[in-house]
């Protein structure tokens, strides 16, 4: 960052005089000032976290990662995330999985395939589904999806029961981490895809027709020129998509059954994550409850930290495409 | 409503005069010198402002009570946040308001940090909201289910799985119950409804109950809902389902309550039903509290064919004497409305169940006597 700044500010204070050289200093200390002052922010609330959930880590009899039980203020207190870790981990996972195809195929479509007056109606559309509260997805996955959910998990069931996800022990299909998941992808579906399509967009209209020129259909072109290319930005957009998935509260505390069991039945009534938790306990929780539910969301964070660390240093990775080369 | 919020303007003006001229700390809300102008159920009105906050459960008789009160005082502003049961009493031990709501009355431990901002006068707890807790179903062509504690305890075990069951068919005679599984619905989010509700499985129903009571559920399977709302809701919409809410969702949802037999017979949860049963609840005063406290011990094992035995009770918790003399006035003024014949007769328009006539005498001497 510095090092790039350097040679224009020495260009610029050559060039225009002192009066422009101490905007810049303004304008560099702001900025540096900003950024400094995110990091104290991520680092006061880790602190916070730290320290509002050590009562709970003194007092827990059970095994805070291991143990299938949430039972904070009894006495002794028992609790552990495992189910909150699996609930999280895998409602997240499903909603990727659902999302992630649908959106670079509406980002691809609008960008490429989709004449003008479509791919801006569609563009809006898509933004405009960013826009809902979460609330409103959650009352409408519960009211409305959830009721014309059984075919597809009977369907599942009957035809796909070989595979332990999505066998159905219990004839009932109504709270589960299915429903949860496909209300997560519709939700996470737009961050994607209006990223995605700002992405493919920025490929130089010279790799494109270059691949044209060599005989490339289209969709060669795509795989070839616009692909590669919109890679890094592609998992950047996934990663915002899974933040908001990992942390999805409301919508979720909503559908979810909130069991603390590991349940991999993913169509039966079951299911918990952690910011859900959160939500639905904190108001009766005790001072260990509280504290217990303040060390989970520690987790959460620290789950967060890691997923953004691995999807930076893989855009890292790919940094040979990131458009300095266009 | 514009005159209310005027006076609210007013009254915080006059708080924020109050705060400026004393720079008074720890204060639970200012208030101007009471002078009484009017009365409501037979209570003079007092003015100032006052705020609590606790138990969710109280909330609609809250609501409705602020609103009656302000209505006929004017320069009276009651603020009820409904964030909880444990929050009220946290924001009560921490001088944050004149009096919290609660579902469950103050154990010993909090009574003693209490008493600090008491004026070193421990706290009293006192009744003042009863509910009932309706075992609502949906079951296509049975209208007037019964059922007892050991057969409730086993449906929402998962030890009794199909409607057809031997044991529902056994108190339900004459009925014919559809071969379906059972969707059971619990509350999801931690509640004082599961908290009694558990507590009275745990009474009645012996052994077939194996788990502690608590606001957080806590028998395996079922599936959860958030809020009473919710559950509500789901037991609406899942054909052989079976819940547990307040009363008041009932009847608002336009549900069907089952009959709950405790062993003298099955009683339908109603107003009447409920507040007979709430008047066997026994006074058991805690030794740590200030004198006059009133927590109640329910019997949940109560086998009468004309009182039900699933209840609610919720409390108010306030200063029985070392009141912020700010405070004080409009605090004792209002609950002493809340334990009115006319504010308790409101109850059973909006789903809960007033205190029994003689409970309810008791309740206004001890609001009137705090200082």
């Amino acid at each position: 960052m510095n090092t790039s700044l350097k040679p224009l500010d020495a260009q610029a204070s050559r060039v225009q005089g002192s009066s422009v050289r101490v905007g810049d200093r303004i304008f560099r200390g702001m900025t540096r000032g900003a950024g400094i002052f995110v990091l104290i922010l991520m680092a006061s609330i880790g602190a916070f976290l730290v320290w509002k959930a050590i009562p709970a880590f003194q007092n827990n009899t059970g095994n805070f990662f291991t143990t299938q039980e949430w039972f904070p203020d009894s006495d002794p207190p028992v609790f552990g995330i495992a189910a909150l870790a699996f609930g999280t981990a895998i409602s997240s996972l499903m909603a990727m999985l659902i999302a992630v195809p649908i959106a670079i195929g509406t980002a691809l479509f609008i960008a490429f395939y989709a004449n003008r007056r479509v791919s801006t109606s569609l563009g809006f559309l898509i933004d405009v589904l960013a826009a809902v509260p979460s609330i409103i997805y959650g009352l409408w996955g519960l009211q409305v999806l959830m009721t014309h959910m059984d075919g597809i998990t009977k369907w599942l069931n009957d035809y796909l029961g070989f595979i332990p996800l999505f066998r159905n022990e219990l004839g009932i299909y109504t709270k589960s981490i299915f429903i949860a998941s496909v209300v997560l992808a519709i939700m996470i579906l737009p961050t994607i895809s209006a990223l995605s399509r700002e992405v493919f967009l920025q490929v130089p209209r010279a790799h494109r027709e270059a691949a044209l020129a060599l005989g490339a259909t289209r969709w060669e072109t795509i795989r070839m020129a616009v692909i590669p290319f919109g890679k890094p930005g592609v998992i950047s957009a996934t990663m915002l998509g899974l933040g908001r998935a990992l942390g999805e509260t409301i919508a979720v505390a909503l559908i979810l059954s909130a069991a603390f069991e590991i349940n991999w039945h993913i169509t039966e009534p079951s299911g918990n994550t952690f910011a859900a938790n959160i939500a639905l306990k904190w108001n009766e929780a005790g001072p260990i409850g509280l504290s217990a539910l303040i060390a989970s969301g520690l987790i959460l964070f620290i789950i967060t930290l890691v997923v953004n660390m691995v999807a930076r240093s893989i855009i890292a990775k790919h940094k040979e495409f990131s458009g300095a080369n266009g | 409503m514009k005159i209310a919020r005027s006076a609210k303007v007013a009254a915080l003006a006059a708080t924020g005069a109050l705060a400026l001229a004393a720079c008074s700390s720890g204060d639970s809300g200012g208030s101007e010198s009471p002078a009484a102008a009017g009365s409501i159920g037979g209570i003079d009105c007092a003015t100032g402002s006052i705020k609590a906050s606790g138990s969710s459960a109280q909330k609609n008789a809250m609501t409705e009570w602020i609103n009656a009160y302000q209505t006929a005082c004017e320069g009276a502003t009651i603020e009820y946040s409904p964030s909880g049961s444990s929050a009220g009493r946290a924001d009560f031990i921490n001088n944050q308001i004149a009096f919290a709501g609660s579902d469950a009355a103050m154990d010993s431990d909090e009574l003693k940090q209490a008493a600090a901002r008491c004026n070193a006068a421990p706290p009293i707890n006192v009744p003042m909201v009863g509910g009932a807790i309706a075992l609502t179903y949906n079951l296509e062509g049975v209208d007037n289910l019964v059922l007892t504690p050991d057969v409730t305890a086993k449906i929402f075990n998962s030890e009794i799985t199909n409607w057809n069951d031997p044991a529902i068919a056994e108190i339900n005679s004459g009925v014919t119950l559809p071969d379906a599984p059972i969707a059971q619905f619990h509350r999801s989010d931690g509640s004082g409804t599961t908290d009694n509700f558990t507590q009275w499985l745990q009474a009645a129903a012996g052994d077939d109950w194996p788990y502690e009571a608590g606001s957080d559920w806590t028998a395996k399977g079922g599936q959860g809902s958030k809020g009473s709302d919710g559950v509500a809701a789901s037991v609406k919409s899942t054909p052989n389902s079976i819940g547990y809410v307040e009363l008041s969702f009932v009847e608002t949802q336009g549900l069907k309550a089952a009959s709950v037999d405790n062993g003298g017979g099955p009683v339908a949860p109603t107003a009447d039903t409920a507040t007979a049963g709430l008047a066997k609840a026994k006074l058991t005063p805690n030794a740590d509290a200030g004198p006059g406290d009133m927590t109640m011990e329910m019997d949940y094992t109560l086998a009468d064919s004309t009182a039900y035995p699933v209840l609610l009770l919720t409390y108010e918790i306030m200063c029985q004497s070392g009141n912020d003399a700010t405070t004080l006035p409009l605090t004792k003024s209002f609950l002493s409305y809340a334990a009115s014949a006319d504010a308790q007769g409101i109850l059973t328009e909006i789903g809960y169940v007033p205190l029994p006539a003689e409970l309810d005498t008791q309740v206004a001497e001890t609001v009137a006597a705090i200082s």
